[in-house]
């Protein structure tokens, strides 16, 4: 069995480096902030992240958070930026980036994320025919991203996804169509099977008893969570973590 | 007995205002009132114990803090990425001011300033709503300079990670809050000497701090009395899996597992039995049908060669064959590891290739032994516990259902065509009690 490292240009493991990335410039020296021009939006951003912490180290990863939004991915311009910023070097930013994977480190067109969680609970309970149907359903379309994942925290409606960042489950093979079809009307996705909207499994709470026991008919009921059902579009952040790439991928 | 799950379905309990008016923040008040001293001896006495997966005695970490006039963190971890564990998820996103009220009064018992909750980066939804609560706590004055008029001031800051299971490790975490790659530190220096900035850090689980505010409110004491004499309190078990009703529950501790499985979460659907469960997350010892009867405490499942761990009970059942289960857990751990240390890089990988090469047919029962082996040599000789995490389970499995590996062996090697076992019977290695051919 061998494993594809996907190797880029010149030979580099850093996807999408080669082409961005000005060899003149030594990764290794804070960018000059006289000379490195930064969005006004994200130069706030980073220094409030940075004023947040004893260090400022510790903002490297809101602030990278925050180039990716400013520039679709943690692009060698972005991170430049970003080091101009909090006076830290290309090279240590870069480290940080390509250790974490909701950072991405390659170019990417914009997309919708929708990740199969096919960790152990959600595979006993069918995720990995979940993920065959969903990659099927997306197949030929460039604006939707399928990817199986790792345990995304919510094996209660296993098996899951995260689609652009709501948790919605359980799935059966036949949900992959709607969530394609809902993703592309622009709605929000299986309104009905979102995690938010549902209560806790414990009989007990809705009781008030310590006494256990199966529980009786509960209707979903409202959001506990006090997010309304259609949630804050205006601040819906990014796509949650890509955690598994597949090894061919560019 | 609810206590963390008491009324966490009420409609708004994310805002101050419904929190306030079930009582919350009383607690608060109260510890406020005493001194310091007495709020880590309620603590202590209560004999809580982390909730994270070590399990170990919160009074006594937080009491290992120095003391005096310096820079002392508390960190909340909300890293919650044990495959199997989701109750830290249901916890902040219904009930984040108990969060608060937790860290708030832990803070006071060790003297600690400054506080920091590391929550994993994919539970967006959660961190949207503890940003909105901290910012809530602020204004009404529970957190912030001199708390409620008393000589406590904290400043809390909420830290979204960026996906990476390791940072759920206590230095791992660190290493990533000062914004490095999320590396786990060499121990000792344990984190309440040496952690954050390099300053005394106290490190707890996002379910250990919510219980603060209602052992401040019961008194230790009082608190100690529920669940066994060495596992005190109620615990929230997350039940995932073969079950009917897959989600979390809150139970005293000490109650039996069986009661937890079939009880409360209702079993496997119909026909099925039990084949085997994790009780403490995917890095626990897998236990049989036959433990089933066991209390469900940290002692007696330690006492049983597993661990309670997070609280995740993963059940699996008769229609799932163990070599299935076996391959996500040690792709997982592969695909996890931080690369830091030797056993863990390699033996994560290699178990991986191992597991690979009995599917493809080109093991044989030998291979069982040496993937044992490796096991046992990456126990213990980590920097972390992550290489720990995937031996435990992987070592048990091969001991408990070694005659179906074997089975599953044979199928393969026949579907593959890579010849019967025969000629490996014949030298005697498909014996159980045989030792591994050495190789020469």
């Amino acid at each position: 069995m061998s494993v594809r490292v996907p190797r880029f240009g010149h030979g580099s493991r850093v996807p999408g480096w080669d082409e961005a990335v000005d060899l003149s410039k030594d990764p290794a020296v804070v960018p000059d902030p006289a000379t490195t021009e930064v969005p006004a939006e994200l130069r706030e951003r980073v220094q409030a992240a940075m004023a947040k912490y004893p260090d400022r180290r510790s903002a490297a990863i809101p602030a990278l958070h925050a180039a990716q939004e400013a520039h679709g991915w943690c692009s060698p311009e972005a991170i430049e930026q970003v080091a101009a910023v909090m006076q830290l070097t290309p090279a240590y930013l870069s480290a940080v980036a390509t250790f974490y994977d909701m950072l991405e480190t390659q170019p990417r067109p914009a997309h919708h994320d929708v990740y199969v969680c096919t960790n152990i609970s959600c595979s006993l309970r069918g995720a990995d025919a979940v993920h065959e149907a969903m990659v099927e359903a997306a197949a030929g379309l460039p604006d939707v991203h399928v990817r199986p994942f790792e345990c995304l925290g919510a094996c209660d409606i296993a098996p899951m996804a995260s689609v652009d960042g709501e948790y919605v489950g359980p799935l059966s093979p036949e949900d992959a169509s709607r969530i394609v079809e809902d993703l592309q009307a622009g709605r929000p996705v299986l309104p009905s099977k979102q995690l938010r909207l549902r209560a806790c499994a414990d009989p007990g709470v809705a009781r008030g008893a310590d006494s256990f026991g199966p529980p009786g008919d509960r209707a979903p009921r409202a959001d506990a969570a006090g997010l309304g059902e259609r949630g804050d579009e205006r601040d819906r952040p990014g796509p949650s973590a890509p955690i598994e790439k597949e090894a061919g991928e560019p | 007995m609810k206590l963390l799950f008491d009324g966490i379905d009420e409609p708004g309990l994310n805002t101050l205002e419904v929190y306030e008016r079930r009582g919350g923040y009383r607690s608060l008040r109260k510890a406020l009132s005493m001194p310091s001293e007495e709020v880590l001896e309620n603590i202590s006495d209560s004999g809580l114990r982390g909730r994270g997966g070590a399990g170990f005695r919160m009074g006594q970490k937080a009491s290992f803090l120095p003391h005096g006039d310096m820079d002392k963190y508390l960190v909340c971890n909300a890293d919650e990425s044990e495959p199997g564990t989701f109750k830290d998820r249901e916890l902040m996103q219904k009930s984040p001011h108990m969060l608060i009220e937790g860290i708030a009064i832990a803070s006071w018992a060790a003297e600690i300033n400054r506080a920091f909750i590391y929550i994993r980066g994919e539970y967006e939804q959660q961190a949207r709503i503890l940003e909105a609560a901290i910012a809530e706590a602020q204004r009404a004055g529970y957190l912030g300079e001199r708390i409620l008029g008393s000589e406590h001031s904290l400043s809390l800051v909420l830290h979204r990670g960026a996906g990476a299971y390791i940072c759920g490790e206590e230095t791992g975490l660190l290493d990533s809050l000062e914004g490095k790659r999320g590396n786990p530190r060499l121990k000792p220096p344990f984190p309440a000497i040496e952690g954050l900035y390099h300053g005394p850090t106290l490190i707890n689980n996002v379910e250990t701090l919510c219980t603060v505010p209602h052992i401040i409110r019961m008194g230790g004491k009082e608190y100690a009395k529920l669940g066994t004499e060495t596992s005190t309190g109620t615990k929230l078990v997350s039940v995932s899996g073969d079950v009917q009703r897959p989600g979390n529950y809150e139970i005293e501790l000490g109650i039996p597992a069986r009661e937890i499985i079939y009880g409360l979460a209702g079993g496997p659907p119909e026909g099925r039995e039990v084949k085997f469960w994790f009780p403490g997350g995917s890095s626990a010892p897998v236990l049989t049908r036959e433990d089933l009867d066991i209390s469900y405490d940290f002692d007696s499942l330690a006492k049983a060669g597993s661990m309670l761990g997070s609280g995740a009970i993963i059940v699996v059942d008769e229609s799932h064959t163990v070599l299935e289960v076996m391959h996500k857990l040690v792709k997982f751990y592969a695909h996890e590891s931080c690369g830091k240390c030797v056993p863990c890089r390699e033996g994560t990988n290699w178990t991986l290739k191992m597991v690979q090469r009995i599917q493809s047919g080109e093991a044989t029962p030998m291979d069982l032994d040496i993937m044992a082996s490796v096991q046992e040599e990456i126990i213990g000789n980590c920097l972390c516990v992550l290489g720990d995490a995937m031996a435990m389970p992987v070592g048990s499995m091969v001991a408990k259902f070694r005659p179906e590996l074997e089975a599953e062996i044979e199928l393969a090697r026949e579907r593959s065509g890579a010849g019967a076992l025969q000629d490996v019977v014949a030298l005697g290695v498909a014996d159980e009690h045989a030792g591994p051919i050495p190789v020469h």
